[in-house]
């Protein structure tokens, strides 16, 4: 019990606040629990078939597999598979962390990753044909092209910045959630 | 629309799997409950968050700041604001279309959109607990 309001104090911390805009502006605090409720639902709604292919991901792909596919060696196949992964999910980004999470246990290169979460972030192809909707499509298209090279770059750049040392605390970390 | 595809995907595996090995499937799927059971306390933050900024936010409070002739401040405070949290997409373009509407200017709202998507200081801590501190400081 004790362990689980540890896990769960910032929420409740949270919870407390909007409880207090609620009493104090009964207007803003209840439209706050609109939209926080809705987009629960919309999570909930988009979130179970992520982790149950991150499940099956885990349980069916080989290491030997996914470091053929991602690893150190897999070029420019790894780069594509990692923006195709990435671009054809759905879910808020930070749905991504848990599956960024497997692929490098899998033995994904760790620039793939990266590269796979800015994918993930902002190519996102149902998000995409959203953003076509309510920007129209030269808007959408301008940011796709211009955010590509961005998130190469991003990854890049913090791949470079990391060493050794700093990449395995991050593989035995993730080793240790997962 | 979408999402009934993922669903369709992943059930579609979850059953060929299910025939192939039940008890991988199991394992499966107990691994899928751990990952979200593991992460479910920042989910839940986060969409407080999010709402509590939107409330408080209103698109007119936005767009004064963020306004057509607001120039390089008014980028420079569309990517303070986007950076507070990570907004999903779904709720992100709208509130774009109804910021532009309203007299916010396009390219403020393209450093907005930017950031709220790919920025956030309040899911840094997700981010932290899977990548460590230096790899998040970067990204960002």
């Amino acid at each position: 019990m004790k362990i689980l309001i540890n896990r769960y104090k910032y929420f409740l911390v949270l919870v407390a606040i909007n409880i207090v805009i609620n009493i104090l502006f009964p207007s803003v605090g209840q439209k706050s629990l609109d939209i926080t409720w809705a987009n629960t639902v919309d999570m909930l709604s988009v979130i179970p078939p992520i982790f149950i292919l991150l499940g099956l991901l885990d349980v069916w792909v080989q290491r030997e597999t996914m470091i053929k596919l991602m690893g150190e060696k897999s070029g420019f196949l790894g780069v594509f598979i990692a923006f195709f992964l990435g671009s054809a999910s759905a879910g808020p980004l930070y749905a991504a962390f848990p599956v960024a999470g497997v692929l490098l246990q899998k033995g994904s290169k760790f620039t793939n990753v990266l590269i796979f979460i800015g994918a993930w972030s902002t190519t996102k192809i149902p998000m995409l044909l959203f953003e076509a909707s309510s920007m129209g499509w030269k808007f959408m298209i301008t940011r796709f092209f211009i955010n590509i090279p961005g998130i190469v770059l991003i990854a890049l750049i913090t791949e470079n910045l990391l060493n050794e040392k700093e990449k395995k605390y991050i593989y035995d970390n993730t080793a240790s959630l997962n | 629309m979408f999402t009934i595809f993922m669903y369709i995907v992943a059930f579609s595996f979850l059953f060929l799997s299910y025939f192939m090995d039940k008890k991988k499937t199991l394992k499966a799927l107990k691994k899928a409950w751990k990952s979200f059971e593991n992460i479910l306390p920042q989910f839940l933050s986060i969409l407080v968050i999010i709402g509590i900024m939107l409330a408080v936010l209103s698109p007119e409070i936005i767009s004064g700041l963020i306004g057509q002739k607001s120039g390089w401040l008014g980028m420079l405070i569309a990517s303070l604001i986007g950076s507070i949290t990570l907004i999903p997409g779904f709720v992100a373009f709208p509130l774009a279309s109804a910021l532009l509407k309203s007299g916010a200017g396009f390219m403020q709202i393209a450093v907005f959109i930017s950031t709220l998507m790919m920025v956030g200081i309040v899911t840094i801590p997700v981010e932290i607990k899977y990548f460590g501190k230096k790899s998040d400081n970067t990204e960002k």
